[in-house]
């Protein structure tokens, strides 16, 4: 279809950043090589390599968690909670102070649009060190019993889809309740956790208080695995959740687990349509649908059906599919030829079961790793494509004629990390929302979020919250809720 | 002394508020402290963990859904019911844990007081752990607790009556639906418990108690894919590191068991109640 209004490119300047040829760890305050066999980062939208980094072997890791040890006997455990406060106030500072390096730097890394990394991903980095920065000196006024005590050094696992927030989730409330941190952050983005690791350094944050070990699987096992991290923190697949919680099982370590989703966005035939459909694509396509809590389910009330879809369709044509630092784009590239492979995979499997694709006329780019925003119709609950999390802006739809079958439909999965209702009607948003099994519920809205908010799943889509009083009670001794 | 023949009692399983044999017809032999024979109890086999989890899971759905005033009068009848059969009770923990008429019925008390304790928590849990979240937007957004489902208890080996309903009430108090494993060789108050059980409101499904090994029992629950969380306290030395890897195959909840079983004298806290409590989260907009 041609568009109506032509855009010039907008492309965001990338001379703010500067990458260097390799990077390595980033431990007890300082860069040091890896001792691992290092790793390229590539953007995603061009497979251009932007850096090569150190990946951390057993022994790295072993030196990091020293590192967070001692910093935590030594300096963070005594330190007046206050100035731990200060501290990330002042990261929080820098932060907005470097955003848009920050933001380019993560469009460039993770292949999302500027528009999102810059109004979304960032700011709220910044915001979440900023909230837990005023909890350090008022752990005692927080309601989870008395004399809360950190756990001592947390080890952190975070994903590829939201690399400096993910970072910003994990690492802001382990030090505002006074623990150390050894991080490994997504083997494809890691960039972005190493210029956070030179804030620290600006911010003259002790030694050893934050380290940062880049690597694969191999080296978050490490982390997760050592004797002595007192606490787990991971975000990322639900089948590596298992596995952590296996590997955890029987020790003295403390876990949180963020995990995977199928999320049902649930349209009623008195639901505001145009909104409805802006949180549909929001829902779905946002960070090209590499998000766990994802709307990735749509389940629509059969009269509105016909109508709803005609309107979505229209609404994906007007998409921009192309340069994530184009500040049109509204999609950017998948973040790995391998995630790609899955979505490709998935989306092939949904057609064989005998679901309806549909995808906007869209030219990609020649290179790099994309994928158009997808809708199925005609998807049955017991498709691939119904069931499993596709990761990527592929959006299933399913349709119900009453509120019960909507719950049911809704309910009927394995995860429970967030789910959507549209209606105009309170009461019903209301009845609705106490019948979903879901953390999250975004009602009238989809994939808000905010550090004062806790978030997080249930089932298999996880336990333990991040954000919100809730959030600090994953981080602190004999803390009495999650 | 009444020369009378005593009527004694057939100790039975609990499941979906009725009291079946185990379906496997195995029982074994539950003695007193001393090694006297006291009574047959059932041995609960997979099929009858199985039939316990499909009963708690039905009742779910009630259990969570009414007032949390309503679910602190049944607990608090309950305890009214456990007072009522209180000399059995005293009876029976003192032949089972080989304590004094005294002590047994200091523990007998605490029991009672401790479903009291609890019936009162129901309609206070969403004040202390829920609240209003002040987002940076125009949107409403509140957090609740809900409860996590349905939760297998390994319920303490030594304590048969305080400990027991030190796990159980807890969970039920959240708003859960409980599959009890019994201290194995101290079975019996915890039958006479499902009496009361039966007796005071509880739906049936709600609470089902299974008598018989732990160890064998609670691998089934460990693993079962139906089962949201579990408590290991009771579990057999040495086990519970095993049933928590089986049941992180589907993400449990796991509520580890202390180094050692604790006198349950103590003011239990919420520590019992948040593992099977999950946070809902839910945003509206304002103004638009």
């Amino acid at each position: 279809m041609t568009s109506l209004f032509e855009y010039a490119p907008a492309p965001e300047s990338r001379s703010i950043v500067d990458i260097a040829p390799s990077y390595g760890l980033f431990i007890d305050g300082e860069f040091v090589d890896g001792t691992g066999e290092p790793f390229k980062t590539v953007n995603p939208a061009t497979e251009e390599v932007l850096s090569q980094v150190s990946a951390g072997s057993d022994a790295d890791v072993d030196r990091a968690v020293a590192a967070a040890r001692r910093a935590f006997t030594r300096v963070w455990g005594p330190m007046r909670p206050a100035d731990r406060g200060k501290y990330l106030f002042r990261i929080a500072r820098l932060m907005q102070e470097r955003s848009r390096e920050f933001a380019v730097l993560e469009s460039l890394d993770n292949g999302k649009p500027i528009r999102e990394s810059r109004d979304v991903d960032v700011p709220l980095a910044a915001a979440h060190f900023f909230y837990h920065a005023g909890w350090a000196d008022k752990l005692d006024h927080a309601g989870l019993g008395p004399g809360p005590r950190p756990l001592g050094v947390a080890g952190q696992v975070i994903p590829w889809n939201f690399p400096l927030l993910m970072l910003a989730w994990k690492v802001a409330p382990a030090l505002a309740t006074g623990n150390t941190v050894v991080l490994k952050p997504a083997e494809t983005t890691p960039l972005t956790a190493l210029l956070f690791a030179e804030i620290c350094q600006q911010a003259d944050l002790p030694p050893g208080v934050v380290n940062i070990v880049t690597g694969a699987g191999d080296t978050g096992r490490a982390v997760v695995e050592h004797d002595d991290v007192d606490k787990v923190a991971f975000t990322g697949s639900t089948e590596v959740g298992r596995s952590i919680a296996r590997a955890v099982a029987g020790t003295r370590k403390s876990l949180t687990l963020e995990l995977g989703g199928k999320a049902a966005n649930i349209v009623f035939d008195d639901a505001p349509i145009d909104q409805a459909v802006e949180g549909i694509v929001q829902g779905i396509f946002f960070n090209q649908g590499h998000v766990c809590c994802a709307g990735s389910r749509l389940l629509v009330q059969e009269s509105v059906h016909d109508e709803v879809i005609a309107s979505l369709q229209r609404r994906i044509s007007t998409l921009r599919v192309g340069d994530p630092l184009d500040k049109n784009t509204d999609l950017g590239a998948i973040n790995s030829a391998e995630q790609l492979a899955r979505i490709h995979e998935l989306s092939d499997i949904g057609e064989a079961e005998g679901a309806q694709r549909w995808q906007p006329d869209c030219v990609l780019p020649d290179r790099g790793f994309w994928f158009p925003p997808t809708i199925f119709t005609q998807v049955s609950p017991a498709h691939r494509i119904a069931r499993d999390e596709v990761f990527g802006p592929v959006l299933s739809v399913l349709t119900f004629r009453t509120p019960d079958e909507a719950v049911a439909k809704a309910n009927n999965t394995t995860y429970g990390l967030s789910a959507g209702i549209w209606s105009e009607k309170g009461s019903r948003i209301l009845k609705i929302a106490n019948q979903l099994r879901a953390g999250v519920v975004w009602a009238n809205t989809f994939n808000k979020f905010d550090p004062t908010s806790p978030f997080g799943g249930y089932k298999q889509s996880g336990y333990g919250r991040e954000g919100g009083r809730h959030g600090l009670t994953g981080y602190l001794k004999g803390a009495t809720h999650s | 002394m009444s020369d009378r023949l005593a009527v004694r009692k057939t100790y039975k399983l609990y499941v979906n508020g009725a009291f079946p044999r185990s379906e496997s017809g195995r029982t074994y032999e539950v003695a007193d402290a001393k090694g006297h024979f006291l009574a047959n109890a059932a041995w609960a086999s997979r099929k009858d963990a199985r039939d316990a989890v499909v009963a708690a899971r039905g009742a779910f759905a009630k259990w969570s859904g009414m007032t949390a005033y309503n679910r602190g009068q049944v607990l608090y009848r309950v305890a009214e019911m456990m007072e009522g059969r209180h000399a059995e009770f005293c009876e029976e923990v003192a032949a089972g844990e080989g304590l004094s008429g005294s002590k047994a019925r200091a523990a007998v008390d605490a029991a009672v007081d401790r479903w009291v304790w609890y019936a009162g928590w129901t309609d206070k849990l969403a004040a202390v752990l829920g609240g209003a979240n002040p987002v940076a937007g125009p949107y409403f957004d509140f957090s609740m607790p809900e409860p996590t489902g349905v939760v297998a208890v390994l319920a303490p080996q030594r304590s048969s009556l305080l400990g027991l309903v030190s796990v159980l009430a807890p969970v039920l108090a959240a708003g859960n639906t409980a599959v009890v494993v019994t201290s194995k060789e101290r079975p019996l108050p915890a039958v006479t418990l499902a009496e009361v059980l039966a007796t005071s409101d509880v739906p049936g499904g709600v609470v089902n108690v299974l008598t018989g090994d732990a160890e064998e029992l609670g691998t089934w629950l460990a693993e079962h894919a139906d089962v949201d969380g579990i408590d290991l306290t009771g579990a057999p030395a040495g086990r519970a590191m095993e049933f928590e890897r089986e049941a992180a195959g589907t993400v449990k909840r796991v509520l580890r068991p202390p180094a050692t079983e604790p006198e349950w004298t103590d003011d239990p806290g919420l520590a019992r109640m948040t593992p099977f409590i999950e946070t809902k989260t839910v945003w509206h907009p304002i103004g638009v």
